[in-house]
């Protein structure tokens, strides 16, 4: 390979040989750019069966009574879906698909740490989603506790938890590898000139989330083992038959899924901190507060998770530190959200799809956390608990925010991906669905909690028909958006245009190489000299090499 | 001549000697934080049955929990010991050092085992009838956390004794490096030339590369001496060692939580 001719005509990482070919030459690869790609396919794939489990949820509550399903299955339904959406999409979602592919580019390294490891974490993600489809088909009964697997019932029912239980361990194990590798990564491979403070936000979300995946996790690795061994040998540590404490469990559970909700939102708030300045053309207001808020939220997360047990029977004491530090885990978020929003005064905005995602972002996120925040009024929480106030509060900050964050990622990272173009028109069409068919799905929640529809409930008072039909119906439109965008993304890596080097003009790293990028990412080893969103700098660089670049391009056409 | 560069390359991959201690110091922290799930759990049912606990941990051999104890502070002396020994060059001892710490962690299981064997066989153990019928609820807790504490600790053992067996058999394998280089498709090395030269620059051997060439194999020897030994070179047996005193230092928390408190 000699370096001179690399530089006119360099091999894509997809067309890179290996020594493996075909289907092993990605899954054996241990490129970050492949893995990434790998768990972009596994994890949507998961999301689109998790979707599914959810408009049948849905269509089951149009009408009060049985309408598709008995009550087992509904409650078997409910289950997966949140085991799925959870555990398969949300918490390997932005950090596995887009950490793996655009983190390494952002901060200029090759590769991450520990490639092998990373090909180990797909493989155990592989394995944690196959073990949960075995506990499908195995087993008498399906798993029917819900996702938290609350004991005594997790430790009582014929369910099959088990099995299901321990792919949740070992799709923990995968999601502690993933964090490992990317705090390493991040210590020790950023380009020379790459400065913590030059560093982009969505490397931030992912650095403040890696220390949260590592700390966390193992918690509920062994809480979950000690449910299987509970069911296996009946140790007793929460069965008060023999002495055990159930609430014991429900701390446990929330010391990790508590922070856990921070791996889900906190990526989805670094890519909004990067695609704001793209489609800005303006520096991020506030780039250090965004940054330490970031860790902040990673700080504060760990000690709030007893909110989610004010009804549990916890001390008074308990409930108002748990309160009161619930309300300062809103200050950080706050600022994150005005920071974004002063970011957006003077910038010139362009209205593209990967800019609309970001705006409902802070939409939708917004009504999710301030209802997070009635929630976490103690009085409040006691008259919506475990309602769907709960439900739709939780999908407005994990799919509003997340969800919502990963479709604009999706988008705005596509070029750098595939070196091609979705169709932009269909995305604005698609994401119009999405946004409307969201609130009409999710906003009626909150009235229906407020009412006092319990959540989880299969029947249901005639009186609360009209706000379910109306959910149902979002729920078409929110599925047929979602569709939309899918078979436009795929006609894109299909049959795209071709896309430039950086067809946003955005300013981070990752777009000054070329679109895919090589194996080793960059041509030429970057070297950093200013800021992430250092417009200014990044043109007057430019300016000099404009006629020189503009030849290039014309030669490679 | 550029693939003659091209090739030599891989021989020099940089290791980084940090990254890899992060990476593994990462990993202890996510081991600390697995146990101390269960340390918390304990914290709750003590304060909860301190007299419980107090009377079951009689029930405990305190000899053979303290002759666990002083085999495992022996391995990870003995560990420290091997991974000091390579520094110095001296692989033969390093070796020694690393197969006296292997027996001493399948001492620890065999004791490990005699300890439960004799409980399992009174009737002790998580869910019999004997313990519903004859222990308070405290006390059943406590034996519940005995047989998840130890024995998470125990597979800990094995997984490490596991890990020092592979590392002794990569250890006594060093000197012998053997690099590979896959040769793929036509435009790369098809058509170049390996050959080995003397000093005056004369081809002792070489050959051409064509279609037929696979792979090129370069095996290497080099001897365990105090200069030539680097961190980076024995990075995966310090990272070994350092999962070995993580498994030691939980059992020195286990031993006085468990067998002294009676």
């Amino acid at each position: 390979m000699a370096q001179t001719a690399a530089e006119l005509s360099y091999t894509p990482y997809h067309r890179e040989k290996s020594a493996f070919t075909g289907i092993f030459s990605w899954i054996f690869s241990t490129d970050h750019k492949r893995i990434g790609i790998l768990y972009m396919i596994s994890v949507l794939t998961m999301f689109i069966g998790g979707l599914c489990l959810g408009l049948l949820i849905r269509l089951e509550l149009i009408a009060p009574g049985a309408t598709i399903m008995s009550a087992p299955t509904y409650n078997a339904v409910f289950t997966l879906h949140g085991v799925i959406m959870i555990f398969l999409f949300i918490i390997p979602g932005i950090p596995a698909i887009f950490g793996n592919f655009i983190l390494p580019l952002q901060i200029g390294a090759e590769d991450v740490a520990f490639p092998r490891l990373n090909l180990l974490s797909w493989w155990l993600y592989i394995s944690g989603a196959a073990l949960l489809m075995l506990a499908l088909f195995t087993g008498d009964k399906l798993p029917d506790t819900g996702w938290t697997f609350y004991a005594p019932y997790s430790t009582a029912t014929e369910g099959n938890i088990s099995l299901a239980v321990f792919a949740a361990f070992v799709l923990g194990f995968s999601s502690i590898l993933t964090g490992l590798n990317f705090i390493t990564t991040i210590h020790r491979m950023r380009a020379p000139g790459m400065t913590w403070f030059r560093m982009p936000l969505f490397t931030w979300g992912l650095y403040a989330t890696a220390w949260i995946q590592v700390l966390a996790t193992p918690v509920v690795g062994i809480t979950l083992l000690l449910v299987i061994l509970e069911r296996g040998f009946g140790v007793g540590v929460f069965d008060p038959a023999i002495g055990g404490d159930p609430v014991l469990y429900q701390h446990l559970f929330w010391i990790y899924s508590h922070p856990a909700v921070y791996i889900m939102i906190l990526p989805g708030m670094g890519v909004i901190s990067d695609l704001l300045p793209a489609f800005t053309k303006r520096t991020i207001f506030g780039y250090k507060a965004i940054a330490f808020s970031t860790i902040s939220i990673a700080v504060v997360g760990y000690m709030v998770w007893g909110h989610h047990m004010f009804t549990s029977g916890i001390s008074g004491t308990a409930q108002v530190i748990f309160s009161f530090l619930t309300f300062l885990v809103a200050i950080p978020t706050g600022i994150k959200v005005f920071n974004w929003i002063a970011s957006l005064y003077k910038g010139s905005i362009e209205l593209r799809a990967p800019m609309l995602y970001t705006l409902s972002f802070i939409f939708l996120f917004s009504i999710g956390g301030v209802t997070g925040l009635v929630l976490g009024s103690l009085a409040v929480d006691m008259h919506v608990h475990d309602t769907y106030f709960v439900v739709g509060h939780f999908h407005y900050v994990m799919f509003g925010g997340l969800g919502i964050a990963l479709f604009g990622a999706l988008h705005y990272w596509f070029p750098k991906m595939f070196g091609k173009m979705y169709n932009e028109a269909v995305a604005i069409v698609a994401w119009a669905f999405i946004f409307v068919g969201f609130n009409v799905l999710y906003f009626p929640m909150f009235i229906l909690g407020w009412n006092g529809m319990p959540r989880r409930y299969y029947d249901y008072l005639p009186e609360f028909q009209y706000w379910h039909v109306v959910s149902t119906v979002g729920s078409w439109i929110l599925a047929f958006g979602i569709f939309t965008m899918f078979i436009n993304l795929i006609r894109g890596i299909i049959n795209g245009e071709k896309a430039g080097n950086n067809p946003w003009g955005a300013s981070t790293l990752e777009w000054t190489t070329p679109s895919p990028p090589p194996l080793l990412n960059f041509i030429e080893p970057p070297h950093v000299t200013h800021g992430a969103y250092d417009f200014e700098e990044m043109n007057k660089g430019k300016k000099d090499s404009k006629k020189d670049s503009k030849k290039k391009k014309k030669g490679k056409k | 001549m550029s693939h003659t560069a091209n090739i030599a390359a891989p021989a020099h991959i940089h290791k980084d000697y940090n990254g890899a201690k992060t990476g593994m110091w990462l990993f202890l922290f996510t081991e600390v934080l697995l146990f101390g799930g269960l340390f918390l759990i304990y914290a709750v049912y003590r304060t909860a049955h301190p007299h419980d606990f107090a009377e079951a941990a009689k029930e405990l051999n305190v000899v053979l929990g303290a002759l666990n104890t002083a085999v495992l502070l022996t391995s990870s002396l003995t560990m420290a010991l091997a991974i000091a020994c390579i520094h110095r060059g001296k692989k033969s001892l390093s070796l020694t050092f690393l197969g006296i710490t292997i027996l001493c962690a399948f001492a620890f299981m065999v004791i490990k085992y005699i300890e439960w064997e004799s409980k399992i066989s009174h009737g002790l153990y998580p869910g019999s009838e004997y313990l519903m019928l004859h222990y308070s609820k405290g006390q059943r807790m406590f034996f519940g956390l005995y047989y998840c504490m130890t024995g998470l600790h125990a597979a800990h053992v094995i997984i490490g004794a596991t890990v020092l067996i592979v590392m002794f058999y990569v250890t006594y394998q060093r000197p012998n490096e053997k690099h590979r280089w896959d040769v793929f498709g036509k435009d790369e090395l098809n058509g170049c030339r390996v050959a080995i030269l003397d000093k005056d620059g004369n081809e002792k051997w070489g050959s051409e590369i064509d279609e037929s060439v696979k792979q090129v194999h370069l095996k290497m020897k080099y001897y365990s001496m105090p200069k030539r030994i680097k961190h980076e070179d024995y990075v995966s047996l310090e990272n070994s060692g350092l999962y070995w005193h993580i498994v030691d230092v939980i059992w020195i928390f286990l031993f006085p939580l468990m067998y002294l408190i009676g």
